[in-house]
């Protein structure tokens, strides 16, 4: 790609020959697209090139992100199970007003349609604890790995690793120790205890869900936290320990309050990528026992994509109260990072 | 000035890692080094044992307490049985201990014979019998796949995807970032707002009009209805745009004087000094596109065109899963990642440390 020097052309090493195989395709590409560019460089001078420049992304971004959000609405005041926006009749807020008919809005037995209600109050036990615990511990591993310790890249990637896992892959990872005849039930039963059927049992089925996608998401957290920790001044502590303060002080007085900013990142990061839970769950548990691990993403997949009726209104209407909630999350996201940049 | 800074990290580090009394250790310290053990026994083990498990035969798979590595039980020719028999031992009443091949097994009883006398047949009850066994990896559960379903083609589609749609977004996010970067413009600050904007859309929340958006075009079931969706990065194009920035200015504008058009500036200046950015993204965009789910398992619903990731989830809900297969293709399926992570580590830990994306 870079304009390569001339080197010894008679005796050029095997870095030099690859240089020069690899830089074919790009000279080939470069020619190929530059008389057009040049011509149209020509055609409405250098100030309107930026704009030719931004085209195909913003051509990208507008087919596949904005238009899509903006018909998402014209979806859910629609009705019938037609995909094509023509043949669908506008029913107007029917959608909304059948999703959110229940007698009671804490019994989700009682809501006409009750998967949907079913799966936002999964969602929100899954995240409540799954957020909880997630940074608890990433805030924990931080502390520990920000330590003097010996080996301390190899205990920084150990705890990475997951997260570049593909969910699927974490899925069946951990489905395949906790099945009925699976390592985990062998441990149990080594020491006395009688075989759970992990995933026949919901509040198991969500115990593991939770703990999976802690273990898979964890490591990302913890990497923010830790550089978060590491920018704390130094002299701070020094100080600190002249004056002899306790450990558990120098944690609640310096170390805390200073990391608190990148803290609320993490919580409200990890709250955006909670609400939005389906790839793991979806493959370890399949949503089930029942409905007991199905989620709000999952209510929106299944309605639109995998019932025997696709009903496109019903799903466009949940993913737009979805897409309201992530709106809030984000708001919030973006006040807490601006008041962590000022301050 | 640098002397301070060492003095500083050893006195704070001398702090954080003092025990009380010099050889005595402080509970912290104990509790820090059995906190790691045990973290990275959560975060390998469970890998390892996918990998160890791959390896086992159908029937090693099922044995429950499952042995750590993967064992086979031996098998031996017998005159006049046309099959190799499985070998065991075999405890006689008299207690004696020999070794005999399995003919049948009727109820608790079994139908044994002496390899060395394959005449007379003994009888005897199950529980007195070991299976005889010895390390052996089944390879077929690799091999196999390969042959018999569209593993192969799965992999393929993988790659494809993986490839083309990495090539078109540091194409096209690098072009963007170059329009953002280097010129003044009007709109300039709308589109970047507008960038940052979708940064905040999920594909999540616009399923369904999506998927009308690619069935409009004729893209289901295509390749392209994964790979195209998602080229346009907000996160690619920010990031490139923030470290064009950092260029100096003067190389471009002495290329204008050389009179180097716009495009051999971006592609012969500018995208080569941009290298570790474009690296960065690249790395991040063949995560995304290798683990991608949701949206091709949305898009992709005939098994020719299913990923890697597609493939799976599909035998794995089977009713009758062939966990000897689902285990060694998710083996595969790691193994690029894996191999990232083994080269790259410390780049892509401090990489994400700083820009804060994943």
């Amino acid at each position: 790609m870079a304009h390569q020097p001339p080197a010894d052309i008679d005796n050029p090493t095997l870095g030099e020959r690859f240089n020069a195989v690899a830089s074919w395709p790009m000279r080939i590409l470069f020619g190929l697209l530059e008389t057009p560019f040049r011509a149209l460089q020509r055609l409405l001078g250098i100030g309107r090139m930026p704009y030719i420049f931004l085209l195909p992304n913003l051509a990208f971004f507008g087919i596949f992100v904005i238009v899509p959000l903006i018909i998402n609405f014209a979806f859910s005041v629609t009705g019938g199970d037609e995909l094509f926006l023509n043949d669908r009749p506008y029913i107007g807020g029917e959608q909304y007003s059948y999703l959110a008919d229940c007698g009671n809005y804490l019994d989700p037995q009682s809501c006409r349609e009750d998967r949907f209600w079913r799966g936002i109050y999964n969602t929100i036990t899954f995240v409540f604890f799954q957020v909880a615990f997630m940074v608890l511990f990433s805030l924990i591993t931080a502390l520990i790995l920000n330590r003097e310790i010996r080996g301390r890249g190899f205990f920084r990637a150990a705890f990475f690793f997951p997260v570049l896992l593909s969910p699927v892959v974490v899925a069946l990872i951990w489905k395949w120790i906790l099945l009925r005849d699976g390592v985990l039930n062998a441990g149990l039963t080594s020491i006395g205890f009688e075989r759970i059927l992990f995933f026949v049992d919901p509040t198991w089925s969500m115990f593991w869900a939770i703990f999976v996608s802690i273990w898979a998401h964890m490591g990302f957290y913890t990497l923010i936290l830790l550089a978060g920790l590491q920018a704390i001044p130094p002299d701070l502590y020094e100080a600190a320990e002249m004056d002899g303060t306790k450990r558990e002080r120098v944690f609640w007085r310096i170390t805390l309050p200073l990391l608190w900013p990148n803290l609320l990142v993490v919580i409200v990061l990890a709250l955006i990528k909670a609400v939005q839970i389906f790839d793991e769950v979806f493959v370890l548990t399949g949503g089930g026992p029942g409905t007991a691990t199905q989620f709000i993403v999952q209510y929106i997949y299944t309605t639109g994509f995998s019932n025997q009726v696709q009903n496109f209104g019903l799903a466009a209407a949940a993913s737009v109260v979805l897409g309201v909630v992530l709106f809030v999350l984000t708001l919030v996201q973006l006040a807490v990072t601006r008041r962590r940049e000022d301050g | 000035m640098a002397d301070a800074q060492t003095a500083s990290t050893r006195s704070l580090s001398g702090m954080l890692t003092a025990r009380r009394g010099g050889a005595s250790w402080h509970w912290t310290d104990v509790f820090t080094y059995l906190y790691l053990a045990f973290g990275v026994c959560l975060m390998f083990g469970p890998v390892l044992w996918l990998a160890l498990s791959s390896f086992k035969t159908p029937a090693g798979l099922l044995e429950f307490p499952p042995t750590l590595l993967p064992l086979g039980q031996i098998e031996v020719e017998v005159e006049g049985h046309d099959k190799p028999l499985p070998l065991y031992e075999v405890t006689m009443e008299d207690g004696s201990v020999r070794e005999l091949a399995q003919i049948r097994r009727i109820g608790i009883i079994a139908q044994m014979v002496d390899p060395a006398d394959p005449e007379t047949s003994i009888r005897v009850p199950i529980a007195s019998r070991e299976p005889i066994r010895e390390f052996r990896v089944a390879w077929e559960n690799y091999t196999n796949p390969l042959e018999r379903f569209n593993f192969l083609t799965y992999l393929n589609n993988s790659v494809i995807v993986t490839v083309v749609a990495t090539l078109i977004t540091l194409l096209i996010n690098s072009m963007a970032a170059f329009g953002l970067a280097i010129y003044e413009f009007k709109g300039r600050n709308a589109v970047m707002l507008f960038v940052i904007g979708t940064l905040m859309i999920p594909i999540t929340i616009i399923l369904v009009p999506a998927y009308l958006v690619v069935t409009q075009l004729n893209m289901v079931n295509t390749l392209w209805a994964v790979i195209l969706p998602g080229a346009a990065t907000p996160t690619g194009v920010f990031l490139l745009r923030q470290y064009m920035l950092t260029l100096p200015r003067d190389l471009i504008e002495a290329a204008r004087m050389d009179k180097a058009s716009e495009w051999a500036i971006y592609w012969r200046i500018v995208l080569p000094l941009s290298l570790p950015a474009i690296a960065v993204l690249a790395i991040f965009s063949v995560m995304w596109r290798w683990n991608d789910f949701l949206w091709p398992l949305v898009v992709l619903n005939r098994s020719e065109v299913y990923t890697l990731q597609i493939g799976l989830n599909a035998f794995q809900g089977e009713l009758d899963v062939q966990w000897h297969y689902v285990l060694a293709m998710t083996v595969v399926t790691l193994i690029p990642v894996a191999l990232v992570f083994a080269f790259l580590q410390r780049f892509i830990t401090t990489g994400i440390a700083s820009t804060g994306m994943k």
